[in-house]
């Protein structure tokens, strides 16, 4: 009973929620609908950039309606959405007053450290902040994501040590996860000289030969302005 | 914080048409609303006649020419005539005298400092000419310049209404008992959601995709209607209600926002967006910066080129027009804003040679001293951003409980800051930059040494360098903006220069499209 049912409701929430985006973004009767729809993308694992920006530049408009606990997930969700900086566009709508509340610089802290690749004292950080990250699900596999992401653009062999700080899972846990990588996203382990070395497959950015010649390439719609000429 | 004085005294406005402020308007000793020299009489009446005929090029004439001479000459420093006095010229026309006042208003907040009380009666006149336009009884031709300046003020006096409200410390009773009075006057909900209306009524947006497919005329006619009948008002002002829904996202900071509701218009082609001056330069300029403080520094640097070089050629042919001075206003910001974006993302061979040596001449010195990333360097960020960015404005009502507090400046010190705070980010990274372009691979441990990190600090760094040359872009695609860029085997750095990628196909494109315009200009002159 249940999964297909519960997903309903979902669904359906998100879609009214989207549709008032695209009718009705200024308007202020909204907000409840969208702080809802903040604890609807923690509680299933979704996420809109578009609903959240809005419900904060709703918040903008009339700050004594702020929630400072919905802004707070607001800002989770946002740090699991990176690589993309929607968390500097979240900070850029909230007042700087709110964010000296102290739950505020611990993210704060946390996106500095996950912008600059200081994933060591990221999960130091966020362990010692375990009552802000772990209400949001997801958190620990969405930074895990990043920082393969990262490290794919960055190496093509990584060390394992250095994986493994990324990430921050060792031994048993990191050949378990080194094995579904295996099989499903096409890693292969080597032995190195100073420890096991993961290869990681080539993309543009870690083999840059890949890259496509752009100067080769011209989009259709450039070719479209001389149709009539051609015609 | 820079020294740069950032408090909107006229002079720093965004806007600084004309800066001397005298007494408030309408206060002038010898000023008599009631008053109508000739000339003027002269101007209404033939101005409301050239709209009836729908006469577009002796309308933009008048609006353009005869309104400014008029103004240097007779209103330098006191408003027009009232529209009470000039309405019987013009059979006291509803829309006409709507269309004047807001003239009217525009004027007196170029040459003169408008009083609350203005401010309230300039919104509500707006009010009342967008409400006309809204429900389609209109069936004038206005010049595109025209209606570009209407949204371009709409936005202006928010903006500056917003910077006034803001300002609390020195309001007087009388001011403070207004802005409660009329709290709907320039609401930030009203004036988004009149820009929001004209997108939508106008159907702009799929007018412009049926464009695509060659069902639909628009940017082949700037806008116009030459069909007879129907009028370009609704249209046109729908299409720029798109840039000017960007420009209030980003004085509020909402710059993901700001760039969605300019998708509709393709910036990379011209548009009616480029047949005004100024809203051509509007549009990129918040264009280029949404994308700088999105870290998209390619985009930026694209753009601002692009314009600038326009500028440049073109400059001359608008020396004489009203917004010379804040067409080099903008001029002189984009040039910051690609000081920055080029500090940040070294990717010279995006910029033309010509712009390249305006940069040089003008922030030569300064982007050598922004790279060095020390105190110095960041005033320099700080100097430059301030100088540039858009006067951000906090949309809020202020509290009316004592004491009272400004703080007009709290959105700039935000942006501010949080700017800044990438820069130190990034401040490792020129430094990684330098010795990269010199090595075709180099160990780990070596460049350690020479950057005088540990092994895992430079790791670090590396992640930070890849992390912030690769953007996401708008659709969630990884961009790379690196101008030198790297991929690590194990602990050996292996370094790759991106070369320079010659678009040959776009070059032939665009001499294919000249060479047809020019040879249809050939058949068209007939030989005696």
């Amino acid at each position: 009973m249940g999964r297909e049912l519960q997903k309903q409701p979902q669904q359906e929430m998100a879609s009214a929620v989207e549709q008032l985006l695209a009718v009705n973004p200024y308007n202020p009767d909204i907000l409840p609908d969208l702080e809802n729809y903040v604890n609807e993308q923690v509680s299933s694992e979704t996420y809109s950039l578009d609903a959240n920006l809005c419900l904060l530049r709703l918040y903008q408009f009339e700050p004594e309606r702020m929630s400072t606990q919905i802004v707070a997930r607001i800002l989770v969700k946002a740090l699991m959405a990176m690589p993309a900086p929607d968390f500097s566009l979240c900070l850029f709508l909230i007042p700087e007053r709110v964010q000296m509340e102290d739950q505020f610089k611990t993210l704060i802290i946390l996106s500095h450290y996950l912008e600059t690749g200081k994933f060591r004292q990221f999960w130091d950080e966020a362990a010692k902040n375990r009552h802000i990250v772990e209400a949001v699900p997801g958190f620990e596999q969405a930074i895990q994501a990043y920082a393969v992401h990262v490290l794919s653009l960055t190496y093509q062999k990584v060390p394992r040590s250095v994986l493994a700080e990324a990430i921050n899972i060792e031994g048993l846990s990191l050949d378990k996860f080194l094995e579904h990588q295996v099989a499903n996203s096409g890693w292969t382990l080597e032995k190195g000289g100073k420890g096991q070395l993961i290869v990681i497959p080539p993309n543009e950015f870690n083999h840059p030969e890949l890259k496509k010649k752009s100067s080769d390439s011209i989009p259709l719609d450039h070719i479209t302005r001389i149709f009539p000429i051609l015609g | 914080m820079a020294t740069y004085d950032y408090d909107d005294s006229r002079a720093n406005y965004d806007d600084p048409r004309h800066a001397p402020v005298s007494a408030p308007a309408g206060q002038d000793i010898g000023y008599d609303p009631n008053f109508v020299p000739d000339s003027v009489k002269s101007f209404v009446v033939h101005l409301y006649r050239h709209i009836r005929e729908k006469n577009v090029y002796e309308t933009h004439q008048m609006y353009e020419t005869s309104f400014q001479s008029l103004s240097d000459r007779l209103f330098k420093d006191t408003p027009w005539p009232s529209v009470d006095a000039v309405a019987h010229f013009v059979d006291n026309d509803h829309v006409f005298c709507l269309l004047y006042r807001e003239m009217w208003f525009r004027h007196l907040y170029a040459r003169l400092s408008p009083t609350l009380k203005q401010r309230i009666d300039s919104w509500d006149n707006y009010c009342s000419l967008f409400q006309v336009v809204l429900h389609g009884v209109v069936n004038m031709q206005l010049p595109n310049q025209w209606l570009w300046d209407m949204v371009d003020e709409f936005v202006y006096q928010f903006q500056s209404f917003c910077q006034y409200r803001a300002k609390m410390k020195n309001k007087t009773e009388q001011e403070i008992a207004l802005l409660r009075q009329f709290d709907q006057a320039w609401n930030v909900y009203g004036v988004l959601n009149y820009l929001q209306a004209f997108v939508e009524k106008s159907s702009i947006i799929h007018i412009l995709e049926e464009e695509k497919e060659g069902l639909e005329q628009f940017t082949a006619t700037d806008g116009y209607d030459y069909s007879g009948g129907s009028s370009n008002v609704l249209k046109v002002l729908g299409y720029f209600s798109m840039v000017g829904l960007l420009r209030v996202h980003c004085l509020l900071g909402d710059y993901h926002t700001g760039l969605k509701c300019l998708l509709p218009i393709d910036i990379s082609q011209q548009g009616v967006f480029t047949s005004v001056i100024g809203s051509h330069i509007t549009t990129i300029y918040h264009y280029g910066f949404a994308n700088l403080m999105l870290r998209r520094y390619v985009d930026a640097i694209h753009e601002f080129n692009r314009i600038l070089l326009y500028i440049y050629k073109t400059k001359q042919y608008h020396q004489k027009s009203p917004q010379y001075e804040q067409i080099l206003k903008k001029n002189e910001q984009m040039y910051a804003l690609l000081a920055i974006c080029v500090s940040l993302c070294p990717q010279g061979k995006l910029v033309d040679e010509t712009v390249n040596s305006q940069l040089r001449e003008k922030y030569g010195e300064k982007m050598i001293r922004m790279q060095r990333y020390d105190e110095e360097a960041f005033a320099i960020y700080d100097e430059l951003f301030s100088y540039a960015c858009p006067k951000f404005i906090t949309p809020s009502a202020p509290s009316f409980e004592e004491p009272l507090v400004n703080y007009n400046q709290d959105a700039y010190r935000l942006q501010l800051k949080l700017f800044l705070y990438e820069v130190k980010q990034q401040q490792l990274l020129s430094g990684v930059r330098t010795f990269l372009k010199v090595y075709s691979t180099i160990s780990l441990g070596q460049l350690a040494i020479y950057m005088e990190v540990d092994e895992s600090t430079l790791r670090t760094i590396l992640l930070t360098y890849k992390h912030k040359t690769h953007a996401v872009d708008s659709a969630g695609k990884i961009m790379s903006n690196a101008d030198v860029d790297f991929f690590i085997d194990d602990d050996v750095i292996h370094v790759v220069e991106s070369k320079p990628v010659n678009r040959y196909g776009d070059f032939f494109l665009r001499q294919i499209v000249k060479l047809e315009g020019m040879i249809n200009d050939l058949d068209r002159v007939k030989l005696d």
